[in-house]
């Protein structure tokens, strides 16, 4: 089937199998490969993106769906020069990370989160973030990171 | 928080909290982990996997999935036997008569777990090769499950037929002058205790699964290998072993590795089957595991049974220790299984001063599950979980409180170096400075007090303080002594520094880091070294054709004997740059201070020439001393001397609700000490991450099968990796002890808040409970489990 998504800005034109997750689409067809994929059950995360605005896991959401759709990936989360958003820094400043693979879909997780929720308590960060696992971190520093990021937006 | 920074006062880089290199690449998705690389051309390999635990193979027919659109071909286990010079490898036989069944990448006559692979397919895409897996028609004649370890210990169902029994080995630790003293210390104590503990099976679950891709170089018969591994340099020597590959043919590269937690320090039947076919086919073959078959067909942790006796004198001194064990191997012995329980036999006396009174056994069976091995700890956290435990209960029966039950038998301070009952000398320690501070970080008085306020007759949510004071046996390790355990393989990690001439600095470690930080830590070590900057130093690793020599990362061992060879490197280095120096400043060497990056005689500091003017000059190599030779570069290969000692205590505070069974955990504070510290960022972080697994263990986690071996949690929904809501923050704090036995004074973290936790969290709860007549708890102590053994306690006092 043939959509039209818009990722990072760049208009894609592809033709899909009807089956094909939107997380297949951006790792194999887009070559986007900073998101992740950890699980099969919707259970983990790692492949979260800005599907119009909001987080979304793409495993749980058909290519054909995007149709239409402007995307962000964890690429298209830094400016043109290359200066990281601010939830990346606040990340990279609070030792959010370690391994980095559930990383990318933290961060769009947690941009997502302050969107609709910009001064969080450290509760509301924790349960807002309760759909991405983390197995490196013990998620402390991921939720000062979030803190630290509400606070310096 | 952190109640200090490590800096020693002359440190400029060590000690001070640096942000990671690493991080830029790994926020932005630039970093590359194995399944993101590109590899035209490349076909797909599926397994598989039986879906009975237990089973003879009657036959394999592929013939139709290899008319499935896509597939390029489709083997049974028996068809790829001539691929294999040798079996699966196993590096730790423990005993001379251990036995270690028939393990091929590809079960043959038997299916011995739910996982074990029996046929595979090579197609064009990973969608192809699985679908194409439906349409093998494997006949199986389904065998009885053996699950449960005493049942596997009587042989009523004997797994391998080669074998005889289900009986892998029995290993037991001789301590010299022991012989008898156990049975009179058990004889003449004032108090003894007598506990069982279950350590349940874990799942390790990196947020990354495995990933692996065979790349056949177009010319000649060189391969590399791509894999999430932890342990590039075991994999090449051992993939070469297992498929007969020249092993100066084959290069191993780890790219960005999605964390290990010890279940990616192995060899697996996918590394071997897809270097194999690759190899058959002149064609690159990869494949990437999907979260069920993580659950299944990569290693499984802990899994032992443990009954732990403790025998102490009237003043609550301990006596005595004796140990029985009963560990799960699982269906197979993958490289370090039956070395697991082994890690653990040291440490079964924790922290405490302890005569030569030291009896333990291990027994370790086979079984229809998942094979098990290394899992963050391996071995430490199950042993350092009894010893806890069992003070707890000591403490109970004398009636003292649990801290001060601790206080008695700590090793001190001025008994370090301590000559262990187990031959094993302890470098450094202060258990009681760290208690103390653990305990004022809690306000464990304070606590108390609220304890008996809050815990009367009739209270539903009951308050909980839980200790655990550890030791982490780590830094793995003395090649000598890994020799008397049996291991097939030496404790030695090489470092390669090398100045380049325009003053960089490139690094080569044998370490494989994947989310320790590395590069970040090691960067740090050479700038304090050798003067420059952090970011001038470029650190490379994870791949054997850059760095050929190391053996990879596990058991804390990466700092304490990678670093340190890297430290040792640059005072290589810094020799060989001060003959030159010298010669060029007309100086004695003996003159020559090494002071921020640069030589000067001393007394004249204007007499003085920089590193970056003698890397230049090295590469030049127009006016050397004579006899040097040219270009500024050392290498060195350490074997540490001893294993390191880590330590701390944990104090976990819970409030359990008695009428649900839940257990919120209030306070977790964590003061470990792991010598000198190199940066306070990263020992944190580790420390959290830590925490919360062993924390996970206590309260969520399990590998659950049921009686035909059928796994229970296959995913990510069905098994509790705890997210954000689900775990308190941690209250850190640190001393530090440096070790006497490296330059760098230090210990190793990555392990020690797993080893440290679990106890902390189940003995909150069974203190929470105490008066309700609970005197255990198994883990994971689930609601359910909570609420059970209240109602069964309360059963039993009425």
């Amino acid at each position: 089937m043939q959509i039209r998504v818009t990722v990072n800005g760049t208009v894609h034109d592809s033709d899909v199998e009807p089956r094909t997750l939107l997380v297949h689409y951006v790792r194999e067809v887009l070559g986007l490969t900073g998101t992740n994929i950890g699980c099969d059950t919707s259970s983990c995360g790692a492949c979260s993106l800005h599907l119009n605005g909001e987080a979304v896991k793409s495993c749980t959401v058909l290519a054909v769906q995007a149709d239409g759709a402007e995307i962000t990936t964890i690429e298209g989360m830094a400016a043109a020069d290359g200066t990281m958003h601010p939830m990346q820094q606040a990340f990279m400043e609070n030792h959010a990370l370690q391994c980095g693979y559930c990383t990318p879909g933290m961060v769009m997780a947690a941009t997502s989160l302050l969107k609709e929720n910009p001064n969080p308590s450290e509760e509301e960060v924790r349960i807002g973030l309760e759909g991405n696992l983390c197995r490196c971190t013990g998620y402390h520093n991921i939720v000062q990171a979030v803190l630290a990021a509400a606070g310096g937006e | 928080m952190t109640m200090t920074d490590a800096a020693t006062p002359a440190n400029t880089v060590l000690g001070k909290r640096r942000l990671r290199k690493e991080d830029p690449a790994l926020l932005t998705g630039e970093a590359k982990y194995t399944n993101d690389l590109n590899i035209p051309g490349a076909l797909h390999l599926a397994v598989l996997r039986s879906p009975y635990a237990h089973a003879r193979i009657l036959s394999v027919d592929v013939s139709a999935a290899l008319a499935m659109p896509g597939v390029v071909a489709a083997y049974s286990g028996a068809d790829l036997v001539p691929l294999w010079a040798g079996p699966m490898p196993c590096a730790w036989p423990v005993t001379a008569d251990m036995k270690n069944p028939a393990h091929s990448p590809l079960a043959v006559a038997k299916a011995a777990y739910v996982g074990d692979g029996v046929a595979c397919v090579l197609a064009t895409s990973d969608a192809a090769a699985r679908d194409a897996l439906e349409a093998i028609d494997v006949a199986y004649e389904p065998l009885p499950a053996v699950v449960d370890l005493e049942d596997a210990l009587s042989d009523r169902v004997v797994i391998h037929d080669e074998l005889g029994t289900n009986k892998s080995y029995t290993w037991d630790l001789k301590c010299e002058g022991a012989e008898g003293q156990v049975d009179r210390a058990f004889a003449e104590a004032a108090y003894t205790v007598s506990e069982h503990y279950v350590h349940q099976r874990l799942i390790p679950m990196a947020m990354e699964p495995r990933a692996v891709a065979a790349v056949p170089q177009p010319f000649g018969g060189d391969i590399t290998l791509y894999s999430s591994t932890q342990v590039p340099h075991i994999l090449k020597v051992m993939t070469a072993i297992t498929l007969g590959i020249p092993e100066h043919q084959l290069r191993v590269v780890a790219p960005t590795v999605g964390g290990g937690f010890g279940a990616k320090l192995n060899v697996y039947a996918e590394e071997l089957l897809c270097t194999a076919l690759a190899r058959k086919h002149k064609v690159p073959v990869r494949w990437n595991e999907e979260r069920t078959e993580n659950t299944q067909a990569t290693i499984h942790g802990r899994a032992q049974r443990q009954h732990i006796e403790l025998a102490a004198d009237a003043d609550g001194k301990l006596t005595a220790v004796r140990v029985r064990l009963l560990a799960d191997m699982g269906a197979y012995l993958q490289l370090v299984t039956p070395g697991i329980p082994i890690l653990g036999a040291f440490l079964y006396a924790g922290v405490y001063d302890l005569p030569v009174a030291y009896d333990f056994s291990c027994t370790s069976v086979f079984t229809t599950l998942t094979p098990t091995d290394a899992y963050r700890g391996a071995g430490r956290p199950e042993a350092t979980y009894a010893i806890e435990r069992a003070m707890d209960a000591l403490a109970s029966k004398i009636g003292i409180d649990p801290l001060e039950l601790r206080k008695r038998n700590f090793i001190r301070k001025e008994q370090f170096p301590y000559l262990a009952f187990s031959g094993l000398t302890y470098d450094s320690g202060d258990h009681e400075l760290a208690a103390d501070k653990a305990c004022e970080l809690a306000d464990y008085t304070g606590l108390r007090a609220r304890q008996q306020a809050q815990n009367v007759e009739g209270a539903t949510k009951r308050l909980g303080i839980g200790i655990s004071s550890y030791f982490e046996m780590c830094g793995l390790a003395p090649s000598r002594v890994l020799a008397s355990l049996n291991y097939s393989a030496g404790g030695w990690e090489a470092a390669t520094v090398r100045v380049l001439p325009t003053n960089k600095i490139q690094v080569v470690t044998g370490t494989a880091p994947h989310g320790q930080g590395h590069e970040t830590a090691w960067s740090m070590i050479v700038a304090e070294k050798m003067g420059v900057d952090p970011d001038d130093v470029d650190v490379l690793h994870s791949d054997t054709a850059i760095a050929p020599l190391g053996l990879d990362t596990y058991g804390s061992r990466s700092l304490p004997v990678g670093g340190v060879a890297v430290a040792m490197a640059c005072d290589k280095v810094i020799d060989k740059a001060k003959k030159i120096a010298a010669h060029q400043l007309e100086a004695n060497e003996d003159d020559l201070e090494f002071v921020a990056g640069s030589f000067s005689v001393k007394g004249s500091p204007d007499k003085a020439m920089p590193l970056a003017a003698i890397a230049f000059e090295a590469f030049t190599a127009h006016n050397l001393p004579d006899g040097l030779e040219p270009n500024l570069e050392a290498q060195v290969t350490y074997d540490p001397p001893n294993f390191s000692w880590p330590f701390g205590t944990h104090i976990c505070v819970v409030e359990v609700d008695t009428e649900t069974g839940d257990v919120e955990v209030l306070t977790y504070v964590a003061v470990d000490d792991c010598g000198n510290q190199v940066n306070p960022l990263i020992v944190d972080g580790q420390v959290h991450g830590g925490v919360v697994q062993g924390l996970a263990q206590a309260l969520y986690e399990e590998a659950v099968f049921d009686e035909d071996g059928q796994p229970k949690a296959t995913n990510l929904a069905e098994y509790l990796v705890p997210a954000a809501s689900d775990v308190p923050s941690i209250t850190l704090g640190h001393t530090i002890t440096p070790s006497p036995t490296n330059p760098l004074g230090v210990k190793g973290i990555g392990e020690a808040g797993t080893i440290g936790a679990a106890p902390a969290v189940i003995n909150a709860i069974v203190d929470a409970l105490s008066g309700l007549g609970v005197t255990d708890m198994p883990m994971p102590a689930s609601p359910q489990t909570v609420w059970k053994t209240i109602q069964s306690a309360q059963g039993a006092m009425k």
